[in-house]
């Protein structure tokens, strides 16, 4: 029985059906898990607005296209094009700080005919990864010092532009999709032990050059105590309502600090606090889970890739993805400071769940175009 | 060159390196979740008492509900002191965006004054509570509260509040003796716990209300309320109901209080009426009196001012703490201390001249009466108040004797059981003269005291309740104002009263001392024969004091001077004299002539004994009379 059950799925998810949408079950199916909880948090961290939750789920459908879409394209025209797309990307930064639009003292979103907003550095945050294994693709690795200069170069180009913005949150994120590549690619260790023996230097250089709201965040997560009822409000309110929730929660629609509005952000940036609170600690391992599944299958798709190009990238956007998350439920839990960084597919929001699930869109095109051995 | 390069490469080597990255990658994702599941550990299990109590007080308000305070009622259960609905205008300034708005708004509809607004600006900048609504305008009238209904729903964070306060409908014969309940300041939450007087508005100030407050006050409730971040009410978790504070019954006679108060007429001046049976208080009059009304929500600078400034002192509880020479009144007293000491006694005979001289070169001690008195006997001097027979018997007994008799008297300490902020006089001694002056107690000294004048200062409170000792023949109950505490059926009796007699070498002396008492009315010398005529007998004593010095609140205006320079006059009386059922004490200040008291004392003797009041007082006959 139990073997017969196993043969059905792998059965299932080998069909040939799925090869020839150019779909990879396995990732679909952790995604499509994750999303549905996802939307049962929404659901209660909205305040039960049905409104919302519809609007959410419309712009997963319009990630899921993308991700489709993006998936019966071959890896090797996206290598090909990733340097024109990073010269666009670039110059549409460049755009951004000419003649964005934006809110809160920040200028992100480009105005297109028709009333739709973009933001370039969403789309940085693929192409980097894309622009960087491009460059590797066909260059021995692992690589020589100049070419790590130039990658670095690379990086900091549309970096500097977007933490100009000033957006740090994202342009840390876009540097991280880089830097990772440049790992993948074998970054020999002796620069990755000096980087880090450097970095309080780079911190220091890095505070001088910050804005003071950004700074106040980091001093507001040093000690969030400080100023209980302003900047600190976040992340007390965070913390509380991850840790009232226990081991098993209040129960869905139950948390206090959810539903009765002491938690901040609670639908985008915070929602994670929401799921501790209402499915406790139960709840936010199986979230856990089901984004390690979705993780391991890019780690996994990663390796068995069948070149260079794919092999980096598809790393690259898993680990991204990762850190996304980290840096997420870091900061919400309070062990890192409040960066604008939402829960990636969970969070209420449009551009980032497109740009996700056009990763994944990546990955599955890398998973299957691959030739046949 | 790229070309040749390519040649050389080696593609399994370059793909292992990467997948050797990719597992070291996944080795670091897994150490950073085990983190992440590491920190909710700690929040979720370690930490979660602490966050849980923390959420609790997050979402759960305490509203302490103030009791209802308990009435006090006259001995014929006529309401004194009253509480009373009223509608406030209320905001919870955490709700309101714009504050030049709403008070643009809000005086549209009301007449809102520049003092409200600042008492409130004042009170919304002070520490309190988040979300806790300030009181803007007090005791709105109907036409207002109709008037604002209509439009509240407009205004997020104003409302209406319905409270109970105090309310005393008799106003001013009543204040010194009832008292007052004021708004509550630091120094009273210094003496009080603050937790029970959270949402309260009022405390105990003065009088009843002061020295009753705990068992006025009852027990607060307490709403357990959930509430969003916003501070709105988002349920009713739970709910304590207030337990209403003790009601009190007073031994007060509330006509006989105001009918003592309006016979002071426009004098100021103090009556104070006991049964000496109980040591109850009937009467507890100070005049002027001011209405008791103003302070209850906190009174405004203006009306303090005017009362604080009156040169009438109406604010000055005379019948607590006036401190009065007991002139004349205090001879009967004196007789028995110069019996109890062997100074004196009923038989022995005195020429009363004109004046007393410690030496025949010295000062000359005038009596009242020019050509003096003749042979007089103790009683005699009783009947007539004859001065020089005083000052030889004081003269004779030294400050020592006459202090000790008199301290057991009630004289030099409060006299009274259950009000705050009673004198204690000055019933002076050897001693105390040295540390107050550096100087001997001389001869001279005691002449004056003989005659209740000199240093010897009493206030009404304590020349009545030492009236009641020989009223009772040496029994002494400590005077009280409250006779019954309790809920509304008056259950709870409180009977610890506190008693002393006095017993003398020859008791019989008191019967004497009331009888040459009597003989002040009956007599036909007697200085207060103008009581003559009622149908119970009087036992009584004049006095007439001199004014020796002025208060010190007091100004100089110079034609004012000549009414003040007038005497007080005084009268201690019981009556039936057998069987004293009321003791009254009253002092006209600068009255002049001892009548004017003494006509008072029968008048509230005729109401209490004989309910003969005149018809405007039948309002404050009680219910259950």
């Amino acid at each position: 029985m139990n073997g017969s059950l196993y043969s059905r799925v792998m059965a299932f998810t080998n069909a040939r059906l799925w090869k020839l949408a150019h779909i990879d079950v396995l990732l679909m199916v952790s995604l499509l898990l994750l999303i549905s909880g996802g939307l049962v948090v929404l659901y209660s961290a909205s305040g039960q607005r049905d409104d919302m939750v519809e609007r959410q789920m419309f712009r997963l459908a319009l990630g899921f296209s993308a991700c489709i879409a993006l998936a019966q394209l071959p890896p090797k025209y996206m290598r090909r094009a990733s340097p024109v797309l990073f010269l666009f990307a670039l110059s549409l930064l460049a755009a951004v700080l000419f003649f964005g639009v934006g809110a809160k003292g920040a200028q992100r979103w480009l105005e297109l005919p028709g009333g739709f907003r973009f933001q370039p550095s969403e789309l940085m945050k693929i192409v980097m990864p894309m622009t960087v294994a491009w460059y590797f693709s066909d260059r021995h690795l692992p690589p020589k010092l100049k070419h790590i200069l130039m990658v670095l170069f690379i990086i900091m180009l549309p970096v500097l532009m977007i933490a100009k913005q000033p957006d740090l949150g994202t342009s840390l994120l876009v540097a991280v999709s880089g830097i990772f590549v440049l790992f993948l690619a074998g970054l020999q260790w002796r620069y990755i032990i000096g980087a880090f023996a450097l970095a309080p230097l780079a911190g220091f250089s890095l505070w001088q050059v910050m804005h003071s709201y950004q700074k106040q965040r980091v001093l507001t997560f040093l000690n969030p105590e400080s100023d209980p009822l302003g900047s600190g409000w976040n992340i007390i309110q965070s913390k509380t309502a991850i840790g009232s929730g226990g081991v098993y929660g209040k129960g869905w629609l139950e948390g206090t600090q959810a539903q009765l509005d002491f938690l901040p952000e609670s639908h985008t940036d915070f929602i994670i606090a929401v799921l501790a609170e209402e499915f406790g600690m139960v709840g936010c391992i199986t979230l856990l889970v089901a984004y390690l599944l979705i993780i391991a299958r890019g780690l996994y798709i990663s390796t068995m890739a069948e070149d260079n190009y794919a092999r980096l990238l598809a790393g690259s956007l898993t680990l991204t993805f990762f850190v996304y998350l980290f840096v997420n439920i870091g900061m919400v839990s309070g062990i890192l400071p409040v960066v604008g960084v939402p829960l990636p597919l969970i969070s209420y929001g449009g551009t980032s769940i497109i740009t996700i699930m056009a990763t994944f869109g990546i990955l599955m095109s890398i998973q299957t175009h691959k030739k046949a051995r | 060159m790229g070309q040749g390069q390519q040649y050389f490469r080696n593609y399994r080597q370059e793909q292992s390196l990467t997948q050797r990255r990719v597992i070291v990658s996944g080795i670091l994702v897994l150490i950073m979740v085990a983190i992440l599941v590491g920190r909710l550990f700690f929040l979720q299990v370690v930490e979660f008492d602490r966050y849980q109590t923390k959420a609790n007080e997050n979402r759960v308000m305490l509203i302490p509900e103030p009791p209802p305070r308990g009435l006090i009622y006259d001995r014929n259960g006529l309401v004194l002191a009253d509480n009373r609905p009223i509608h406030s205008l209320t905001i919870t300034p955490e709700r309101i965006e714009n504050f030049s708005e709403l008070r643009e708004e809000l005086e549209a509809v009301l007449d809102i004054t520049p003092e409200e607004w600042d008492s409130f600006n004042e009170k919304r900048k002070s520490y309190r509570r988040p979300y806790q609504s300030i009181t803007l305008k007090q005791q709105l009238t109907d036409q207002e509260w109709a008037k604002l209904s209509v439009d509240l729903y407009k205004w997020d964070g104003v409302q209406v509040e319905a409270q109970l306060t105090r309310y005393y409908p008799f106003g001013e014969a009543f204040a010194h003796a009832i008292g007052y309940v004021g708004r509550i300041t630091e120094k009273d939450l210094a003496r009080v716990d603050p937790a029970i007087y959270q949402g309260a508005l009022y405390i105990g100030k003065s009088g009843v209300e002061d020295f009753y407050e705990k068992e006025l006050f009852g027990i607060p409730g307490l709403s357990k309320l959930e509430v969003n971040a916003r501070g709105r009410i988002m349920s009713e978790l739970e709910r304590q109901n207030p337990t209403p504070g003790n009601n009190i019954q007073l031994h007060l006679d509330a006509r006989l209080q105001q009918y003592a108060y309006d016979s002071l007429g426009t004098y100021k001046g103090s009556v104070i009426a006991i049964d000496p049976e109980t040591g109850g208080i009937l009467a507890l009059v100070s005049k002027p009196g001011y209405d008791p009304n103003l302070f209850v929500r906190g009174i405004s600078y203006k009306n303090y001012a005017i009362l604080r400034n009156s040169p009438r002192l109406p604010l000055f509880n005379r019948a607590l703490r006036g401190g009065y020479p007991p002139a004349s009144t205090i001879k009967p007293f004196m007789a028995l201390a110069g019996l109890e000491n062997g100074f004196s006694s009923w038989e022995e005979r005195f020429y009363a001249q004109g004046y007393y001289q410690i030496n025949p070169n010295g000062r000359r001690y005038r009596d009242w009466k020019r050509g003096g008195h003749g042979w007089v006997n103790l009683e005699r001097s009783i009947i007539e108040s004859v001065d020089t027979y005083y000052y030889q018997l004081a003269q004779k007994m030294g400050i020592t004797p006459i202090h000790n008799f008199l301290k057991k008297l009630s004289f030099g300490s409060p006299a009274i059981l259950d009000l705050n902020g009673a004198s204690n006089g000055l019933l002076p001694s050897n001693e105390w003269k040295k540390a107050k002056y550096k100087e001997p107690w001389y001869p001279g000294d005691s002449v004056n005291i003989g005659i209740g004048q000199g240093f010897m200062v009493a206030t009404p409170l304590q020349i009545a309740s030492a009236t009641t000792v020989i009223a009772n023949r040496g029994v002494w109950h400590s005077p009280r104002m409250a006779k019954k505490i309790g809920n509304d059926d008056f259950e709870l009796l409180q009977e610890e009263v506190t008693t002393k007699t006095i017993t003398l070498k020859n008791q019989r002396n008191w019967e004497k001392v009331v009888t040459a008492m009597e003989k002040v009315i009956s007599d036909r010398k007697g200085t207060a024969r103008r009581l003559q005529g009622t149908p119970y007998k009087i036992a009584g004593k004049t006095g007439t004091g001199q004014v020796f010095s002025l208060q010190e609140d007091e100004e100089y205006e110079a034609d004012k001077l000549e009414a003040r320079l007038h005497d007080h006059a005084l009268f201690i009386g019981f009556a039936p004299s057998k069987a004293p059922k009321i003791v009254v004490f009253a002092i006209f200040e600068n009255g002049g002539s001892s009548a004017k008291p003494a006509d008072l004392t029968k008048k509230l003797f005729d109401a209490y004994l004989l309910d003969d009041y005149p018809e405007e007082y039948d309002y404050l006959k009680g219910p259950n009379l």
